[in-house]
């Protein structure tokens, strides 16, 4: 295929795939805005007044950061994980495989879309945390290589974990058992300076942990983390990740007999 | 002429071990109305998933119009479009956006897609539920979207896995007559059915596949002259107490009114319309007791297992 058909190709994925979320925005875009509009008024608002300054900001301040960076993971890889396993389950995905789309093409595609998602209820829920609190943008090009390096990242598991997925089922256990705790557990809600200097080590294996710092250093220029050690660990995963899934796809697993 | 498919020693084994395809070869003439003939199970849907892309081989090669799928794919698959047997459309997406997004994965415009969208889908008769989410479709409204779809991209070779599976007769013919249409317009089309009458109304050429092994590939016209003996069925204008003895014409009486009677080819039906009309019998219509490509197909896969069970 030549440059033009190929960006023909995923164009009409990534439309397609915009055009699904906004369509069905009542269960993709306004349930991550009510959600964090509680979080803010809960964590922020109520508890947060009680817990006073973290990291030299005001608590909500504080987690703001970390709450639009929690929306855009979850929903960049729910996304995902939704829209291809749909694609599977109802057998469209024939569609895709029998047209001349390279396999890069396709998740590309997909992983743009899962993104553009992320970005989308990342803004939403940037706009409502103005509400709440002040967000002046420390560092530009990092807040927004993180966000959407992250965005990326996380497209891809979702991609990989609906590759694997047989049943609904399959599709929900990631988000609630892995990506969930690892989320709180990230450094969303505290810095981990806070921790005993073995739970701080332990928290260093959790890959969210620098996403969330990267974003908040952008932000309000304050980390528990080196920025520089995170780019690195963002890019070590979308590597990682985006060759598994071209393997997966090589392959055919779970969408080739 | 390039042949527009060229199946050559083709076998899928799956990962259970059933061997589906067992060194399958064959080849499809540009411009052909191709029929792929088998019971179920016998290895029809594999192959056609092969050429398609949905079922990866074992070994063997495939080439569409001259391009091999394993080293020159994206030139294969463009020439290629499919209508499979199972619906494969996202249901709640509108029948002309399934089009045009199919159109997109070929590398088409919008701008063209749109208005391809709008011949094929007038074409088939569906211009009106444009705007309706596929899954408010009928059945035949279905598969007639699955062949606008598999022909937005103007393919060279259409492949059909059981286009009017579960169609009413009216829709069937006037898909035949579709399907009649494009062929004439040069595209090469490929079919499985298990309506044989649909096989030698649109045919040409056909491969019996069973077990994994053709049986059978020629032309339908040399097929049926192999055909001995046709049985046909006589609707008679009075009732008969018994059945008549006509000499040579095995014959027997299915209720009063109605005579089957076996045929050779040699014999011809002259001699039989002499006979009853000697014997004051008066014949008020015949027909064929079934498909005669059916009676072939059936002894040829009878054939199959026969030799089988012998070996």
């Amino acid at each position: 295929m030549n440059s033009k058909l190929i960006w023909t190709a995923f164009w009409t994925i990534v439309v397609k795939e915009i055009r699904r979320f906004t369509r069905i925005w009542v269960q993709t875009l306004l349930p991550p805005a009510i959600t964090m509009t509680l979080y803010f008024i809960i964590f922020g608002n109520l508890i947060g007044a009680r817990i006073g300054e973290m990291g030299g900001f005001d608590y909500m301040q504080y987690i703001a950061p970390g709450l639009i960076m929690m929306s855009v993971i979850t929903n960049s890889y729910g996304n995902v994980v939704s829209s291809f396993f749909g694609t599977k389950f109802q057998r469209h995905i024939e569609e895709l495989l029998v047209a001349p789309v390279p396999n890069w093409v396709i998740l590309a595609g997909y992983v743009t879309g899962g993104a553009a998602r992320g970005l989308g209820v990342g803004i939403i829920v940037t706009a409502l945390s103005l509400f709440f609190t002040q967000l002046h943008i420390s560092h530009l090009w990092i807040t927004l290589s993180t966000v959407i390096l992250t965005a990326i990242v996380f497209s891809l598991g979702g991609f990989i974990n609906a590759v694997y997925a047989n049943s609904f089922d399959d599709i929900a256990i990631i988000p609630t058992f892995v990506l969930t705790p690892l989320t709180y557990l990230g450094g969303v809600f505290y810095s981990i300076s806070l921790l005993p200097a073995f739970w701080q080590g332990v928290s260093q294996l959790n890959p969210i942990l620098y996403m969330v710092n990267s974003f908040r250093y952008g932000i309000l220029g304050v980390s528990d983390i080196n920025i520089v050690f995170a780019f690195a660990m963002i890019a070590m995963f979308i590597l990682l990740l985006g060759a598994y899934a071209m393997h997966l796809l090589n392959t055919g697993k779970g969408i080739r007999n | 002429m390039t042949p527009a498919l060229t199946i050559e020693g083709l076998r899928k084994t799956y990962k259970n071990g059933f061997e589906a395809l067992k060194g399958i070869s064959f080849d499809v003439q540009e411009g052909d109305f191709f029929a792929l003939l088998g019971p179920n199970g016998a290895g029809k849907s594999t192959t056609l998933g092969i050429v398609s892309s949905l079922v990866n081989k074992t070994s063997g090669e495939v080439k569409v119009f001259g391009y091999d799928l394993d080293t020159d794919k994206a030139m294969a698959k463009l020439q290629l479009g499919v209508v499979p047997q199972e619906f494969n459309f996202n249901a709640f997406e509108k029948v002309q956006d399934i089009i045009v997004t199919q159109a997109g994965y070929y590398g088409i415009g919008r701008k063209v897609a749109l208005e391809r969208s709008e011949t094929y889908l007038k074409k088939l008769g569906l211009w009106e539920k444009r705007n309706v989410a596929a899954r408010q479709l009928s059945g035949g409204m279905k598969r007639r979207l699955m062949i606008a779809r598999a022909l937005v991209h103007q393919p060279k070779l259409l492949i059909l896995d059981e286009p009017t599976a579960g169609v009413d007769i009216e829709l069937r013919r006037s898909m035949w007559q579709f399907l009649k249409e494009i062929n004439a317009q040069g595209t090469t089309i490929i079919l499985t059915t298990h309506y044989l009458e649909e096989a030698e109304s649109l045919c040409r050429n056909i491969a019996i596949i069973d077990k994994g092994l053709i049986v059978e590939n020629t032309s339908i016209k040399s097929l049926l002259q192999r055909l001995n003996t046709e049985t046909f069925i006589f609707d008679l204008a009075k009732e008969l107490p018994s059945a008549p003895e006509l000499s040579g014409y095995s014959v027997r009486l299915t209720d009063p009114r109605t005579l089957e009677i076996d045929v050779e080819k040699k014999q011809g039906l002259n001699a039989v319309f002499n006979e009853l009309s000697q014997q004051g019998i008066d014949v008020l219509s015949m027909r064929n007791k079934s498909n005669r490509l059916e009676e072939l197909f059936v002894s040829l896969v009878e054939t199959s297992l026969n030799k089988e069970a012998n070996q």
